[in-house]
Formats: C-alpha cells, sequence, structure tokens
C-alpha cells in the first residue's frame, strides 16, 4: 500500500498496540498530527501544557503499564523541552519513545527556523536515537526502536523525522506484530553451569545472607520469585528506592529501604551480612554511600541483565547477567532450602530495635501523619511523587501493597517530575485515583499541568506538602552548612486553593490531620483532580540520614 | 607507549553519527582515547575500527561492556597484544638543507621508508611498521627540522584464526 510518512508512523505505532500517545503539536509534526486526526478513535492523544509534562506523563504511563509510553513533539523547542524527561527515563530505565519532527532534509544543518540537533543533544540520554531522513527507512527504524526500548534493560529512545519524509510516500504494509511489552519474557544471558554453581555454593556458604534489589525487579515482573526465593533461602530483603512496591511493606522479609535516607535495621541489617546477594541495582552512590564500608567483611553476588552495571560501581565476587526473573527462579531452583536460625533471630531483634523505629510525633500533623491517612484509604492504586523530602518521607512511610504503584524520580532525582509522571500514571492506570505527593518547591515547576489533568478529568489527588521551603536543601543547609538558609525559604504568596479553582479543578487547605482526613473524605468522592494543601513544619526532617559518602557510622538519627 | 595500554577493535555500523557516538562514549565515561582509526571493511555495513586507550583491569571491562551497549557496536573486542599485527602510517615533510639530500635517504633506506614528493626545499616520506618503528624513525629525524608530520594511529588484525568476527 502507498503511504505517506504520517501514515506509517500511526500505522506502526497501531501495529505495536499502542493506543495512548502524550505530545503536543507544532509545525514539524503537524502531517503526523493529521493523521492522528484520521485515526482518533483508535488512538487517544493527550495535550500536556508542555513538552516536559508530556514526556514525564509517557515516563509515567510506562512505568505503570510495562508498556512503551509514547511522546511527541515538534522540531528545536518542543524537541529540547523533551531532554530532562528523556534524561529521567533514561536514569530509571524507563521505556519511554519520542517522536520529533525535524526540518526538510534539504534545511538541515543551515540553523533554520526551529531547527535542532536533537539527536546529538539526545545521545548519551537515551538507549539509542535515530534521524530519519529517507522514508524507506521510517518504518524499520520505528519498529528497532520499540524492540530496543523495550529489550534488556528498557529505556528511552528518540526519532526525529525530517518533514520531508513524513510529506513522502513509499510502500508499507502493516502485518500484525505482537505488542511490544517491556516485562515480555526475557531469556537468560550468558549464565553457564559454572556461573550458576558457582553461585549456588555462595548462597549455601553464607551464614548470614541479604538480598537487595533495584527498580530491576520492578521491571522485570520478578516479584513473586524474589519473595519465592527469599523464603527458600531464608534471608531478609533490604530495596533501594527504585526497588520499592516490589514487595509488599508488610511482608515480614522486607526490611525496608536501603540508602541514604533508608531504615536504620535495613541498613545495618546489610552491614551484618556475609552475602549481599544484588538485584537490579546499579548500587547508586545515594544508596551505598561509602563503598568501602559497603563492601568491609562480605561476598557480593551481583544480578543483572545490563552486564556494564556488573561490578561497575563495586567490586563483586560473582555477577551474573540475565533478567531478574527468570535469575532468581533459576537460583531457588538450583540451591536447596536452608536456614539460618541466629541470623533470622539478629533480624527479628532489629525490627525492634528502637533506632529502627521511624515514628514521628503523633500529637502533630507530620508527614507520616499525613501519607498514612492517604495510605488508609487508597487500596493498591498508584502514588507518584515530585523529589525532595515529600519524596522520601513517602518512601519511608508509604505502605506499598503492589509493584508498579511508587511511581518517583530516581536516577535523576527531577523536581517536576511528578504531575506529568502522575498524569501518565492515572491513564495507564484505567484513569484510577492516583495520588501525587509534592512540595510547593517541586509543584511550582510544572504546575501548569493542573490544566491537563482538568481537561482529562483525571481522579488525581495533589498532596502539598507545604513546608515553605526547597526542605531538602534546607534540610542540608540546617545539618551541613550552619542554618545558613541561602535561597531555599520560599516566600510565595500562592494561594493554592484559588490556584486549583482557577485550573478548573478543587482546592482544600488543612492545618491539621483532622482537617486532612475530612479533606481527603471529600476529595475521594471527586472524580476530578483536587488538590490539597498540608502546611507542614519547615523544619521536619528526614530521618534517618546518612551523610553522602558515609556509613552506617555517620547515621544520623535525631 | 603507556603501561596499561590496550587496542580495542570493534565493527560497528557504517553510517552517520557513529563516531560520535563513540567518541562521546569516551569522554563521558572519562574512558582514554590515545588514537581511533576507522575504514569500511568487505561488508560495505560495516566499519571496522581500532581503538588505542589505557586503564586499568576495571576501565578495560567498562570500556568494552559500554561500548557493547550500543546499538551501531555488533562486536567489540579487547585484543590479545600477543595475538595481533599492528601497523600505522606516518608521513613526515622534512625542510632539505643544501647538500643534506643523501643523508636523508640513507636513513629513509633503512627504516624502509618511502619518499612520496620531493621539492628544492623539502621531503616528504611515508612510513608504515609497528608504532615503536615509527617513534625510533621520528627520533632520529629530530636533529632535522620537521615542517610538518602526520599519523593515523595504530590499527590491528588478529594472526591466524584469531579474528574479530561479526556476531549478529
Ligand atoms: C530540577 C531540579 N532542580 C533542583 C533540584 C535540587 N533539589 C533537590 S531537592 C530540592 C528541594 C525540593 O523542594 P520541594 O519540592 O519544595 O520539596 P521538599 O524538599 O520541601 O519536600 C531541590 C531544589 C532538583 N532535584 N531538581
Amino acid at each position: 500500500m502507498v503511504m505517506t510518512g504520517a501514515q506509517i508512523v500511526i500505522e506502526t505505532l497501531l501495529e505495536h498496540g499502542v493506543d495512548t500517545i502524550f505530545g503536543y503539536p507544532g509545525g514539524s509534526v503537524i502531517h503526523i498530527y493529521d493523521e492522528l486526526y484520521k485515526r482518533r478513535n483508535e488512538l487517544r492523544h493527550y495535550t500536556t501544557c508542555h513538552e516536559q509534562g508530556a514526556v514525564h506523563a509517557a515516563d509515567g504511563y510506562a512505568r505503570v503499564t510495562g508498556k512503551p509510553g509514547i511522546v511527541f513533539a515538534t522540531s528545536g523547542p518542543g524537541a529540547t523541552n523533551l531532554v530532562t524527561g528523556i534524561a529521567n527515563a533514561y536514569l530509571d530505565s524507563s521505556p519511554v519513545i519520542a517522536i520529533t519532527g525535524n526540518v526538510p532534509t534539504n534545511l538541515l544543518g543551515r540553523d533554520s527556523f526551529q531547527e535542532v540537533d536533537i539527536s546529538g543533544i539526545t545521545m548519551p540520554i537515551t538507549k539509542h536515537n535515530y534521524i530519519v531522513k529517507d522514508i524507506r527507512a521510517l518504518a524499520d527504524t520505528i519498529h528497532e526502536a520499540f524492540s530496543i526500548a523495550c529489550s534488556g534493560r528498557p529505556g528511552p529512545v528518540l526519532i526525529d523525522i525530517t518533514k520531508d519524509v513524513q510529506t513522502g510516500t513509499t510502500e508499507y504494509e502493516p502485518s500484525n506484530r505482537p505488542a511490544m511489552h517491556a516485562a515480555s519474557p526475557k531469556k537468560l544471558v550468558n549464565i553457564g553451569e559454572k556461573e550458576f554453581e558457582e553461585a549456588a555454593r555462595l548462597i549455601q556458604e553464607a551464614e548470614r545472607p541479604y538480598i537487595y534489589c533495584g527498580g530491576g525487579v520492578v521491571l522485570s515482573n520478578a516479584s513473586e520469585e524474589l519473595l519465592a526465593f527469599a523464603e527458600h533461602i531464608d534471608a531478609p530483603i533490604g530495596l533501594s528506592l527504585m526497588g520499592l512496591s516490589a514487595v509488599p511493606y508488610s511482608h515480614p522479609r522486607f526490611l525496608g529501604m536501603v540508602g541514604m535516607h533508608g531504615r536504620y535495621g535495613a541498613i545495618k541489617i546489610l552491614h551484618e551480612s556475609d552475602l549481599v546477594i544484588a538485584v537490579g541495582t546499579r548500587f547508586s552512590d545515594r544508596a551505598i554511600g561509602n563503598t568501602k564500608e559497603f563492601l568491609r567483611n562480605r561476598k557480593i553476588l551481583q544480578i543483572d541483565i545490563d552486564p556494564a552495571e556488573v561490578g561497575k560501581n563495586i567490586e563483586v565476587t560473582l555477577g551474573l547477567y540475565g533478567d531478574a526473573k527468570a535469575v532468581l527462579a533459576a537460583l531457588t531452583s538450583r540451591t536447596p532450602p536452608l536456614r539460618h536460625e541466629a541470623w533470622s533471630r539478629v533480624v527479628e531483634d532489629m525490627k525492634a530495635h528502637p533506632d529502627n523505629n521511624l515514628e514521628m510525633d503523633p500529637a502533630r500533623f507530620t508527614p507520616q501523619a499525613i501519607i498514612d491517612a492517604v495510605c488508609r484509604r487508597m487500596g493498591d492504586h498508584v502514588v507518584a511523587t515530585d523529589v525532595g523530602q515529600h519524596q522520601m518521607w513517602t518512601s519511608q512511610y508509604y505502605r506499598f501493597k503492589k509493584p508498579r504503584t511508587f511511581i518517583t524520580s530516581g536516577g535523576l532525582g527531577t523536581m517536576g517530575f511528578g504531575m506529568g509522571a502522575a498524569i501518565g500514571a492515572c491513564i495507564g492506570s484505567g484513569k484510577q485515583r492516583t495520588v501525587l505527593f509534592t512540595s510547593d518547591g517541586s509543584f511550582h515547576m510544572n504546575m501548569n499541568e493542573m490544566a491537563t489533568a482538568v481537561s482529562n478529568n483525571l481522579p488525581l489527588v495533589v498532596v502539598l506538602l507545604n513546608n515553605n521551603a526547597l526542605g531538602m536543601v534546607r534540610q542540608w543547609q540546617t545539618l551541613f552548612f550552619n542554618g545558613r538558609y541561602s535561597h531555599t525559604t520560599l516566600d510565595r504568596t500562592t494561594d493554592y486553593v484559588k490556584l486549583a479553582e482557577a485550573f478548573g479543578a478543587q482546592g482544600y487547605r488543612a492545618k491539621t490531620i483532622e482537617e486532612f482526613e475530612r479533606c481527603l473524605d471529600r476529595a475521594f468522592h471527586v472524580q476530578s483532580p483536587v488538590l490539597i494543601e498540608c502546611s507542614i513544619d519547615c523544619d521536619a526532617r528526614v530521618l534517618p540520614m546518612i551523610p553522602p559518602g558515609g556509613s552506617i557510622n555517620d547515621i544520623i538519627l535525631k | 607507549m603507556q603501561r596499561n595500554q590496550c587496542i580495542v577493535s570493534l565493527l560497528v555500523s557504517n553510517h552517520a553519527g557513529v563516531l560520535t557516538r563513540i567518541s562521546s562514549l569516551f569522554a563521558r565515561r572519562s574512558f582514554n582515547i590515545e588514537s581511533l582509526t576507522v575504514g569500511v571493511t568487505q561488508d560495505p555495513s560495516l566499519s571496522r575500527m581500532t581503538i588505542v586507550s589505557w586503564g586499568d583491569e576495571y576501565l578495560r571491562a567498562q570500556i568494552v561492556k559500554q561500548l557493547h551497549k550500543l546499538v551501531d557496536v555488533k562486536k567489540v573486542q579487547l585484543m590479545d597484544q600477543d595475538k595481533i599485527v599492528v601497523r600505522e602510517l606516518m608521513m613526515v615533510k622534512i625542510k632539505l638543507e643544501d647538500g643534506g639530500l643523501p643523508e636523508v635517504m640513507q636513513a629513509i633506506n633503512a627504516y624502509r621508508a618511502n619518499v612520496v614528493d620531493l621539492s628544492p626545499s623539502s621531503i616528504a616520506v611515508e612510513i608504515a611498521g609497528e608504532p615503536t618503528k615509527l617513534n625510533a624513525f621520528l627520533h632520529f629525524l629530530s636533529k632535522y627540522e620537521i615542517v610538518e608530520m602526520c599519523r593515523t594511529g595504530p590499527t590491528a588484525l588478529g594472526r591466524g584464526s584469531y579474528c574479530l568476527e561479526n556476531e549478529s
């Protein structure tokens, strides 16, 4: 069939089972949008307020569904507005496919109107990218992009399509292809008998094993296999920020988050273990702190689908390259059931250790009380965050029940991620009620997307912890800069209730936990966006805290 | 040459932008590049690169693993330096003093270099061989005035059955 390039874009997306697109139109993608108009019954396009919102939405959508998130943007400023979101997806291994238009091939390289070299700009922050200048390569490029974004360790791919390719014509025959899914079963990679035997030996020799997992376990849908393995070898589990939601919060094997703001018991037990089995984690500096201390007296068995991660940040005893789900299942079947009586007692005692207690003063309107009140009403719906103290409190206090229900910017720590991501997550979860925890700093970055949430009538509850400060930076200034609060006190006079109303959403304000509970009850009966502003103390701190580069010995508990 | 020096051979897609992807990877991961050569192979869709770098065992492993992740890199191998032939090409133009030609010609013959250009005031020479041989020749020429020179950087090929083959 003879098709235009714009038609091929839409056809190939449909072939891959795409039904949702986030984006923002413009001159260089107008032909693609014209095709979108013709196929509007098959493809739902969400127009955001800014391309950053669109790419974060595609990212949030991908994290919730496991399917690639698609984002469209025009050339020049449209494309550059995607950059932060693409970097964010890259650092959190999220399968985002960005399709941008560019000026006609004959105008490339002449600093034409709205021309930027977006493939050059995004080269270091994509898994791969393309500029398509020949229509005959278009369909294959898009198919390849899906396979690259979703296979192995997922990641963002950008396809820049010149305008003449969109308007040109060629023969193309769409076919029925299996829909690409980031979580489609992956084969074991590169693990021989010898490695498996060695791994089984390490596990059997360990007296104090500890399982430490990151986002790879969520991406590979390996929760069940992880819990079975932990049971089988009798080991506790600690998770990185990105790993959260992989196991239910209340599971007896789960000790909490590991890292700079991790839970005392989870970190302490890790430091007492003699074998760390690390799954789908890159040992980020925020999670590990002092690497020497981390490695002292223990062996490390690292499992990752990306061989380059094995041994990159931490020297490991043994690395297994493969998909977490498959490798964990294989390890379970290749080791006898194990019991570690003494170690289990140490672990159980630690849970009751006073320093493991995260309770905040119950008499006050604390972040913990706010998060707890949301958690009690939420079931297993999706929770997203922005970046800062509120993000860490959510990761510490929220009791996640189901994988892929915690959407947060881990690797890049992108303030402003929340609004877009929550919108994408809400849409990805079939428009189930979604909560975004944010704060005054982050919210101001991309609050324009409230308009997107309102236009699409999304049941999104934005819980804004207003501490009138860039709280996380302020906390560092308190602890490490003698209270010199350089430019972190936000003297904003924004009236959030009126702001929400101006967007067409509902806005509430809470100054006590009782008020907040009432606001939440109301919010949970509304099927459209609600913002609840909670005034909290600007000196509330995220504790415990291990200073950057420090170890459990440096932990600040009070 | 550097201690810990290593030679990495690659087969890469032969299209625009591949060189940028590779050099930008080296730059952003703080890998060293001493030299890089590239040329098309018998299969016109593939180019072969030889990168000379240096670093400890950790860096060498990371170089190979990170390169491997690039979609355009079809094959990457840290070459065993005992099993390869390494060659480099250099061209040097030196200023000719009156009556100096015979002495220069002697050296050129001794090093099996070739004259590629001769003018009343200068002589240009090409020499191919192991980088160490080129260094020695250059050292000898240092007593003359070098007008300009260029080196390609080493390129390497495995001996006998030791090959870099396209996996895909
Ligand atoms: C885009 C961006 N700019 C700056 C930072 C640095 N930063 C990290 S946390 C933080 C403060 C966040 O403040 P807020 O959103 O109000 O959250 P809080 O810490 O008060 O909960 C800042 C400025 C960042 N992570 N992202």
